[in-house]
């Protein structure tokens, strides 16, 4: 309970504002009888929500995806299961493999380890969203290079790639390095994905 | 491109049996040596089960139902590469279902030993080209024409004379009635404009947005999740479990104990069932299990290679391979080469964990997963279950990663035991902790070397082989020795050294163990051409010299002359090293040069690759896969290792069962070899020769001999 109520200050000021203002509706039962049926059934749900489960508004690809769950759950389920877009991989479920990589506000992050209540209303991109027909000049020197070979890996690879260039437009060698270093391919397609990186640095000018 | 799951009857009723198509399959029974081409209706007709075929529609469309699964090796592009070419299409004109196995009659449809294409495309070639003449046949009909005036371009036949033109579409209902005509030339090689080019695959599109679905993606409507606890040691049986916490996590449905078939052997679990992974997940962490392993021996690693030495330095051991007198030799021998040398246990850890969806239905189960072997699958479940065979029904999914766990049958019987109990479809995900955990590996070898060379030539050659049979996990003979005992070592060494000897020395441990990435030869390939080496190095000459006094053979000189040119062998400084294995019908040589940086610290500067896998399709293919064989190998003799506590595994997950990232990877140059021989595998060839050209190079630069696997680059 203790951290669910550190999560939700920090992370859901707002949620707990309406939480404190359904309570003190509770309390006060004559204001609570002038509410309508269905703000009571609303009242009562949000209340029950914020003490086991909770709505959580989850921003992903520019579209708002309200889900009801266990606020802990790391957000690379709720992607997956709730919201329904399974380019996202589980792959080790604690941070070191970076199959489960998104981008957070522009950030590449690792979704198996965040809890879904920290990332509420925040902006997610999910390789759904990298572009609408594999146009990202990662994703086009990703067909170039013929980088994947099972793919299971590569959608955390290109998100990764896509932040990096997107910070540093021509990475040398060791800032891909750096970059790429927290994701495994077991298929080996690293010489692969180093070159694609470098081709889409090349390709990147000509493009912006 | 469509991926999809039909089986045949299905397909037969949506299409071909209404006569609008010409469809063309080729049959080859277990114990036939040419498969029979036939039509898909007289297959049904005959009740024949078809191992490949192709599909023309009215709209000139290609649609090839294809026996094999996708796991990274490049099926999806091969095929209809080989399809194209003699069928005269485009490429992008072969759409290409996987066509799960629903009948015993049925061939080999298991993705292994490197065979998707080398075990299938003399029969593709032969079923498109024979599609193709059939089509030029109604065409020339049509017109009145001789068939020798008419020849088949992009899809549509065109007569020479008069420049007229029918496109495929328009001839399949006339060209489905004739007769398949028998022999037909097939290109030759230098005619190939598909062939042996480095066309990209068809897959890359789909992994690189996220709408590739895998086993792991897949959703079935009703569909519920479930984690299974799994005993830390490997075998036994639950004897209490206390769920009271897991039960009370919001989404847990029901928690039980499931059993689950390893090979023959049962172990197991408690399965959480849920509305949710997270919720399954959570549920599994809160359980509180109480084991019984009696009769499972609570082995550590250092047990395990103790055992084998002592195996090695005082058993007989079972004689797989003797000509010659070499044991004499050795004996009396004043000087004599006698060195062991190790190998440790691997997880195959796919970036994939292992996951299936199962739905039983009383009389029919039908199973999704990521399934390499979906034959096997069939079997074992019909079997355990008592299910007819054709009621067990295994639909094939994108697979991440495979390197052979996901030719086995215990996780599609595990999920399928769920379901059964649920009475619900469910899809069981293992855990990457389960995957790492509970095997089988890949099983630790040790390999006692023994040898003499006198006059530069090798005089006597023993190898005794101390290590785990996975033939005995599947009930095979324990008084014969491993009929693989000399996989990767190059058959020519076999015919020219004189006295020889391979022992297989039985061992046994209760870790279940099962093929890994090119199977024995991974660890085979290591003892064999190490000690090689020090046998060359004794000799005083240079190793590739030294091996062409044995490797007579067109094919083995003209390797190792490639090998020389690209490497620049002959001007070479300190620290290259060479290995040549053999593998699954391909040979591999591998030169890795090796130097100190500044920090004295080992890097390895460059590796050079080359294959030779006969016939192939496609270049970028074939590089690809070396590519990705040399860094597993990487990761394999450098990087990690499973190893054993008092019976569990020490390793977990990927923080401790650490794997070769970005910046370990150095340069990697393939070259193919380009002849016609029979083709040979692709996608694990590539792996056994890394680990002895990086020991020998370092060799080379330090006079340090590395014999045990894995080592530490920094450390040596």
């Amino acid at each position: 309970m203790k951290t669910l109520w550190a999560y939700l200050l920090k992370y859901e000021f707002y949620n707990c504002l309406i939480f404190v203002f359904f309570c003190l509706i509770f309390i006060n039962l004559k204001l609570y009888n002038k509410l309508s049926c269905i703000d009571k059934c609303h009242a009562f749900h949000l209340l029950k929500k914020q003490y086991y489960m909770a709505i959580i508004n989850l921003k992903i690809n520019g579209k708002d995806y309200p889900v009801d769950v266990d606020p802990q759950m790391p957000l690379l389920w709720a992607i997956r299961d709730f919201v329904g877009l399974k380019g996202t991989k589980y792959g080790c479920g604690i941070a070191q493999c970076g199959a489960c990589t998104v981008h957070l506000n522009g950030q590449p992050v690792r979704s198996c380890s965040l809890p879904v209540v920290a990332v509420a209303n925040k902006n997610i991109t999910t390789i759904e969203g990298l572009s609408e027909d594999n146009s990202h000049p990662v994703q086009k020197a990703w067909i170039e290079e013929q980088v994947p070979q099972c793919g299971y890996c590569q959608s955390g690879q290109i998100m990764a790639a896509a932040a990096l260039l997107s910070k540093n437009a021509s990475p040398t060698e060791a800032d891909i390095d750096a970059a790429m270093q927290g994701h495994i391919c077991r298929c080996g397609t690293y010489p692969r994905i180093k070159r694609a990186i470098q081709k889409a640095s090349e390709t990147k000018p000509s493009k912006e | 491109m469509k991926v999809d799951n039909i089986s045949r009857r299905k397909f037969l009723k949506l299409s071909g049996l209404t006569g609008v198509a010409l469809t063309l399959g080729y049959y080859l029974p277990a114990d036939a040596k040419e498969a029979e081409l036939i039509t898909a209706i007289d297959a049904e007709n005959r009740g024949i089960e078809l191992n490949s075929w192709i599909y023309i529609d009215v709209s000139g469309k290609v649609t090839l139902y294809s026996h094999r699964a996708e796991m990274g090796q490049g099926v999806y592009q091969s095929i209809p590469q080989i399809i194209a070419e003699e069928l005269h299409v485009d490429l992008d004109k072969v759409n290409i279902v996987f066509a799960p196995g629903d009948n015993v009659k049925y061939g080999n449809q298991i993705t292994g030993g490197s065979s998707s294409i080398r075990g299938s495309y003399k029969n593709l070639l032969n079923l498109s080209a024979t599609a193709r003449v059939m089509l030029i046949k109604a065409a020339s009909n049509k017109w009145g024409a001789l068939e020798s005036d008419c020849y088949a371009e992009d899809g549509s036949v065109f007569h020479k004379l008069s420049g007229k033109k029918l496109h495929y579409g328009e001839l399949v209902l006339d060209a489905s009635k004739l007769n398949i005509p028998k022999n037909v030339i097939l290109k030759k090689t230098s005619e190939y404009k598909l062939i042996r080019k480095p066309l990209q695959r068809q897959d890359t599109p789909l992994k690189i947005n996220g709408t590739a679905v895998f086993g792991i993606d897949k959703v079935i409507p009703g569909m519920l999740y479930a984690m299974v606890e799994r005993n830390p040691r490997l075998r036994g049986k639950v004897k209490s479990f206390d769920d009271s916490e897991t039960r009370k996590i919001p989404g847990v449905k029901q928690v039980f104990v499931v059993r689950m078939g390893v090979f023959n052997t049962f172990r197991e679990g408690v399965a959480v069932v849920a509305d949710s992974v997270w919720a399954a997940m959570k549920g599994k962490k809160a359980l509180k299990v109480d084991w019984d392993d009696t009769g499972f021996e609570h082995l550590s690693t250092d047990d395990i290679y103790r055992r084998m030495d002592e195996a090695l330095q005082k058993e007989e051991g079972l004689s797989f391979l003797s000509q010659g007198d070499p044991n004499s030799i050795i004996q009396s021998a004043e000087k004599k080469i006698d060195v062991v040398y190790t190998t440790p246990y691997q997880s195959h850890s796919c970036m994939e964990p292992l996951n299936c969806i199962a739905h039983y239905q009383k009389d029919k189960v039908e199973i999704w997963g990521p399934i390499q072997a979906p034959e096997w699958v069939q079997d074992y479940i019909s079997k355990e279950l008592g299910i007819a065979r054709e009621k067990v029904i295994v639909n094939m999914t994108f697979l991440g990663g495979g390197f052979g766990r996901k030719a086995f049958m215990d996780y599609p019987h595990e999920a399928t035991m769920i379901s059964k109990e649920i009475g619900a479809p469910v899809q069981v995900i293992w855990s990457r902790e389960d995957d790492v955990t509970q095997g089988p590996y890949r099983p630790g070898v040790s390999y006692r070397c023994q040898g003499v060379v006198s006059d530069n030539e090798i005089s006597a050659f023993k190898v005794s082989i101390a290590g785990q049979n996975n033939n005995h996990w599947r009930g095979g003979a324990k008084d014969v020795a491993n009929r693989s005992s000399t996989e990767g070592f190059l058959k020519p060494y076999l015919d020219n050294i004189k006295n020889l000897s391979i022992v297989d020395i039985p061992f046994e441990t209760p870790i279940p163990t099962m093929w890994w990435r090119s199977v024995y030869a991974s660890t085979n390939g290591f003892a064999y051409e190490s000690f090689m080496d020090e046998l060359a190095v004794e000799s005083g000459k240079d190793p590739i010299a030294f091996r062409r006094t044995y490797l007579k053979d067109e094919r083995s000189r003209n390797l190792l002359d490639k090998l020389e040119e690209v490497s620049g062998w002959k001007n070479k400084s300190k620290g290259y090293g060479v290995a040549i294995t053999e593998c699954f019908g391909s040979t591999v040589g591998q030169i890795v040069k090796v130097s100190k940086n500044i920090e004295n610290q080992l890097q390895i500067d460059q590796v050079w690759a080359v294959i030779d896998c006969g016939w192939y399709v496609n270049p970028d293919i074939i590089k690809a896969q070396v590519e990705g064989s040399i860094v597993m190998a990487l990761g394999a003799a450098t990087i990690h290792e499973i190893t054993f506590k008092e019976g569990k595994t020490v390793q977990n997950n990927f923080n401790n069962y650490k794997m070769p990232r970005i910046s370990d990877i150095p340069p990697i140059e393939v070259h193919i070899m380009e002849n016609d021989s029979d083709a040979g595998g692709v996608g694990e060839p590539g792996l056994p020769p890394f680990a002895p050209a990086l020991t020998n190079a370092i060799f080379d630069l330090t006079g340090k001999r590395i014999r045990k696997l894995p080592f530490e680059l920094t450390k040596v």
